[in-house]
């Protein structure tokens, strides 16, 4: 899982003008809030340990209790502030690192991030770990050789496709309905174990960056859009004015 | 490393992705950047008709990388196959669609190269003998300049739309088409996949609607869709939604309009409460002319907007329909 600035949080740029400023509020990158709840609903179907892990600063472990007050066993994270600014090749090496004693059967993901968009991180582990992999994930079902998943295509197409575990999924945002952690949830995370593993324990298995972010900057707006102003009544008669004479379309 | 450039076009099911044109039309203008050499790939069981379609535009060469292992697509197959074939035929440049396809083998096949893929890319710049590839980030509330740090083989893929299909260059006469046949061992591909289907027979079909009334999660409520049903109904328009809205169950998932949902351009596209998001700006950007409302006036819809307003759509439509109303008689 991952923490990502807020949805609606202003973001503005630093001053080398190569990232944000970090002094926004943070969330759960939401992609990744259905992995954790399909993860939660597997283990009540089938029994098992749900364990939670997250790259990134301290503030990141606000994830991590979120996650264990919703139902995870442990968690284990990667504390730097060094893994924000790692590439999804980086990153996945890093997790393979953390968790190389850990014996999973399953691995589930986001689909993407909300900050970087790479849509990348979850099949690089799967091939790092050697386990097979499925994307773009709409159900998932136990059978005798493993797992059958519905996968989301484009244009309404869908396909199931049986894996056999370990393996790696990512999951489609919209899988099921998130739970939201109880009272007793969130008291009883605060006994659960959370490893940390710093950034010297991983610093083997990572190399530099092979994507490098020269510049960020807000994007040169290639239509001229005209802001239609006041109140609603008259922007009402302003837009209806455009429909009938500029895009004749009443 | 050879400097030459290579397009990976998609086929599914023995049928090209049209997609993949906007890809040659990408590779196209990198080799007029940079002099290098444009080459294309088919990757299949089957499918020289394919080669020979692409082989029509102006390319240097078409590989039609061969084996019964690649039919049907599996990752583990495709990635075993392109690497047998970029090891015999490397190139600096690897490019292909952002297509779901593509995303469910391009990261391992990097990967197992141990290499990178750009993804989802908008735009490209050649500054200093650099290639420069541009990618939204944050939701499209920036863009960044990104470049390639490794030394093997870069691949890039370009989300829709960035490039236009109807730009591709034909080429003076057909180029030479190459036949690969590379091996898939047994035991390679793990998993085992079904026959693609679709869920259920379309309701609606968005693409051919003149008019559409989108709603995202500025609505806040399911008994709000009403509203913009009743501006949909007033203006002569098919009522969509982005993803979220669709997920939560509050409109059927046939009105759903991005990279998951349908690729629309209508006449006049008006969102409401829509942020923009990548994946729904994918599915409507081609549209004629775009309105957006939505009180933050940051909200990344208003960069692709004709017209926008920013403000409380709960005020601003019920207005809308009036005017609307009014002026239809």
């Amino acid at each position: 899982m991952k923490q990502v600035p807020q949805k609606d949080a202003p973001l503005k740029l630093n001053e080398a003008g190569t990232w944000i400023r970090e002094d926004v509020s943070y969330e759960v990158n939401e992609p990744d809030a259905f992995a954790l709840e399909e993860a939660l609903r597997q283990k009540e179907k089938h029994t098992g340990e749900v364990v939670v892990v997250t790259a990134g600063p301290a503030r990141a472990s606000q994830v991590l209790r979120e996650a264990l007050a919703k139902g995870a066993d442990r968690a284990i994270h990667l504390e730097d502030n060094a893994f924000v600014g790692l590439d999804a090749y980086n990153t996945a090496r890093a997790i393979a690192a953390a968790i190389k004693d850990e014996k999973f059967d399953l691995i589930f993901t986001g689909l993407q991030s909300d900050d970087y968009g790479y849509a990348q991180t979850g099949v690089i582990l799967a091939e790092i770990l050697g386990w097979p992999h499925a994307t773009i994930i709409m159900h998932i079902e136990k059978n005798d050789a493993g797992i059958r998943v519905k996968r989301e295509l484009e244009a309404g197409f869908f396909q199931y496709v049986d894996v056999p575990l370990p393996t790696v999924l990512t999951i489609q945002s919209g899988i099921n309905k998130l739970r939201y952690a109880t009272l007793i949830g969130i008291k009883q995370a605060k006994t659960k174990p959370m490893r940390k593993v710093t950034l010297a324990e991983v610093q083997s298995a990572i190399g530099g960056n092979l994507q490098k972010i020269e510049k960020l900057y807000v994007p040169q707006k290639s239509k001229n859009t005209e802001f239609l102003e006041g109140p609603p009544a008259e922007v009402a008669k302003k837009l209806v004015e455009k429909l009938k004479n500029e895009l004749r379309v009443i | 490393m050879a400097e030459n450039v290579l397009v990976i076009v998609e086929q599914r099911e023995g049928k090209l992705n049209r997609v993949s044109w906007e890809t040659i039309a990408a590779g196209q203008a990198i080799a007029a950047l940079t002099g290098w050499t444009l080459e294309a790939a088919v990757v299949g069981s089957g499918v020289a008709a394919i080669a020979a379609e692409v082989a029509a535009k102006k390319l240097a060469r078409v590989y039609d990388v061969e084996s019964p292992g690649l039919k049907p697509y599996t990752p583990d197959a495709f990635v075993h196959g392109l690497r047998e074939f970029l090891e015999k035929h490397p190139a600096a440049l690897v490019l292909m669609p952002h297509t779901y396809q593509v995303r469910d083998f391009v990261p391992k096949l990097a990967a197992a190269l141990q290499t990178t893929a750009i993804s989802d890319v908008i735009g490209v710049k050649y500054e200093g003998g650099k290639l420069i590839f541009t990618r939204q980030m944050f939701q499209g509330k920036f863009v960044a300049d990104v470049s390639f740090a490794g030394t093997g083989i870069c691949f890039v893929t370009f989300q829709n739309g960035s490039f236009r299909a109807d730009k591709v260059e034909a080429g003076a006469a057909a180029a030479p088409v190459e036949t690969v046949t590379v091996e898939i061992p047994a035991g390679v591909v793990r998993n085992k996949p079904q026959e693609v289907f679709k869920e259920a027979k379309q309701a609606v079909d968005l693409t051919q609607a003149e008019i559409i009334v989108s709603v995202g999660r500025g609505i806040k409520e399911q008994k709000n869709i009403e509203l913009a049903k009743q501006l949909a109904d007033a203006i002569g328009g098919e009522l969509a939604a982005s993803r979220p809205i669709c997920d939560s169950g509050w409109l059927p998932m046939d009105r759903q309009i991005g990279s998951s949902g349908q690729t629309v351009a209508p006449k006049l596209y008006l969102a409401l409460g829509i942020s923009g998001a990548i994946q729904h700006i994918v599915g409507m950007k081609g549209s004629r002319s775009i309105i957006a409302i939505n009180k933050d006036a940051e909200a990344p819809i208003f960069e692709i907007a004709d017209y926008a307003v920013v403000g409380n759509l709960f005020d601003i439509v019920p207005a809308l329909i009036e005017e609307v109303k009014k002026a239809r008689g």
